[in-house]
């Protein structure tokens, strides 16, 4: 609001300060006046005099900026840089004497592109615009965001490994019980055919006696190389008690094959172990059973069943492996191992 | 306490002295682990744990210790958006000075939780400016000389800074601006491409 006649009198530095995005043509499209950072924006070196449709162009839609076209379109202008199309502006346009035309522009939305692309500084901007608040504030805003994106890749990498403890037996790294009934129930679930393979150690306790708990770990973590190496990546070892490992085979329903790789891991396990100069002695004892003897799998059925048949291995005298066969007659399925050796 | 915070003491500590530093930091403040998270909120005695554990390590004041900190916030590449961020703060030092007691409300809006100390900022004439800082950290008025005198190295302003001490508005710091234009300063452009 002000006053009615007088000349508010300010002076073309005075507009400068106040609106360092301001444009003045005359009636013919002119430009007399341009703002400090308008001009530093276009990147021309002679304003004055030239047209409108040199500096600024008309959005929305496209059309060059003349002085019958800014007229033409009242309200709020959408406009963009001449020679820069990427740098857009939001305007208004008012008559001024003579049949000229001021505008008077602001940075829309895209005000961080256009500051980035000319290097745009504190001073480029009026002291009364907000604009630089608005930077700041996306700029501690994507900062902010920084830190919460590294916090949740933590997080997710700390999930991961707790996940991962909680499958993996902490002595020997090999799978624990809640890995192996994930697997078997998985494969099950798969309708996948594979076979189980269940391992007790012979004399354990005695080198446990003999030599140590300190001998007995480094035995077990022994059993466990030889074990990831008589396997494939894709097959799984579990440890599921103090001296007990269960593998699983996915894919694998050939009988003989599982027999020779249990041959193989006896022949392995019953060569001394040294653990600090003292040869520990063990040898394993082993029970085998396919999920291709069952006309529905089950779990814990087939864990029960390479047990009988692991035992049958050691009432046999050790060191050997049985597969897991229903007695002939026994209508109940009771157990018996057969010695395939 | 604001993790930020704590998070902020850790990074100065290890980018200024080395992981084991502050590993060392950690075991004799009885962390319990082994770094702080800047979103999360710890309970204040962890960051006085800290602070102590640090000065006793490096055998430095506890003082020396906050003052360098400050310094580090405003210098050290890895912390490069903190000094972008306080450079928002006006096109000269004094215009700096001046944004500082908005300071607190500016870092609200982006982080609602964070307390930031309570700046009173008075300009007594002729070059000579006070500033009150009150906050959750005994010594804040130390952190606040070490960064204003890494932000008047970036303005390229000469200031003589000084803890005066307390009274019962807070920590008092004395600043006296020797020449605003000694050096050129670094280079500040407002957007974070450019630097």
């Amino acid at each position: 609001m002000r006053a009615p006649g007088p000349d508010i009198g300010l002076g073309p530095e005075a507009l400068d300060r106040l609106m360092p995005l301001h444009l003045a043509c005359d009636a013919r499209g002119h430009v007399v006046s341009v703002g400090p950072t308008l001009a530093k924006l276009s990147g021309r070196r002679r304003l004055i005099g030239a047209q409108v449709q040199e500096i600024l162009a008309l959005r929305r839609p496209a059309a060059p900026a003349t002085v019958e076209a800014l007229r033409l379109r009242a309200g709020t202008l959408a406009l963009a840089l001449a020679t820069d199309p990427a740098v857009t502006f939001r305007g208004l346009a008012v008559p001024s004497a003579g049949g000229g035309l001021f505008l008077n522009l602001s940075f829309g939305i895209g005000v961080t592109e256009a500051v980035r692309r000319h290097s745009l500084t504190v001073e480029d901007f009026a002291a009364t615009d907000l604009t630089v608040e608005m930077l700041y504030l996306v700029e501690a805003k994507s900062a902010v965001m920084d830190e919460l994106r590294s916090l949740n890749q933590r997080l997710q990498g700390a999930r991961e490994a707790a996940e991962e403890r909680a499958l993996t037996d902490q002595l020997t790294g090999l799978r624990n019980r809640r890995a192996l009934d994930l697997q078997m129930k998985a494969l099950i679930g798969q309708g996948m055919v594979f076979g189980l393979m269940h391992i007790d150690l012979d004399f354990f306790k005695q080198v446990n006696d003999t030599h140590g708990h300190a001998a007995g770990d480094h035995v077990l973590r022994e059993v466990a190389r030889v074990l990831r190496e008589e396997t494939r990546a894709s097959d799984l070892a579990a440890r599921v008690g103090g001296d007990e490992f269960v593998l699983v085979f996915p894919g694998l329903a050939d009988a003989a094959r599982l027999v020779r790789i249990a041959r193989r891991i006896i022949a392995r396990l019953s060569r001394p172990i040294d653990y600090e100069g003292r040869a520990c002695r063990i040898s394993a004892s082993i029970g085998v059973t396919l999920s291709a003897y069952y006309d529905r799998p089950e779990a814990e059925r087939m864990l029960f069943d390479a047990d009988a048949a692991l035992y049958a291995s050691k009432r046999a005298g050790r060191a050997q492996v049985q597969l897991f066969t229903r007695s002939d007659g026994d209508t109940d399925g009771a157990l018996a191992g057969r010695d395939i050796a | 306490m604001h993790g930020l915070f704590n998070r902020a003491i850790q990074c100065f500590l290890r980018d200024t002295y080395g992981p084991a530093l502050w590993l060392a930091v950690t075991r004799r403040a009885q962390l319990g682990f082994e770094g702080f998270e800047t979103m999360l909120t710890y309970d204040p005695s962890l960051t006085e744990a800290v602070l102590a554990a640090a000065a006793t390590e490096l055998n430095r004041p506890r003082d020396t210790v906050l003052e360098d900190l400050g310094t580090y916030l405003v210098s050290h590449p890895n912390v490069e958006a903190l000094r972008r961020l306080l450079r928002f703060g006006g096109a000269s030092f004094v215009d700096f000075l001046y944004s500082l007691e908005d300071l607190p409300d500016r870092a609200r809006l982006a982080l609602p939780e964070l307390e930031l100390p309570a700046l009173e900022f008075a300009d007594l004439g002729e070059g000579h400016f006070r500033l009150r800082c009150r906050g959750h950290v005994r010594g804040i008025g130390h952190v606040v000389v070490g960064l204003l005198r890494a932000m008047a190295d970036d303005y390229g302003a000469l200031v003589l800074l000084d803890h005066a001490g307390s009274d019962s508005g807070g920590e008092v710091v004395t600043i006296d601006l020797l020449d605003h234009s000694h050096a050129s300063g670094r280079r500040f452009h407002l957007s974070a491409d450019l630097g």
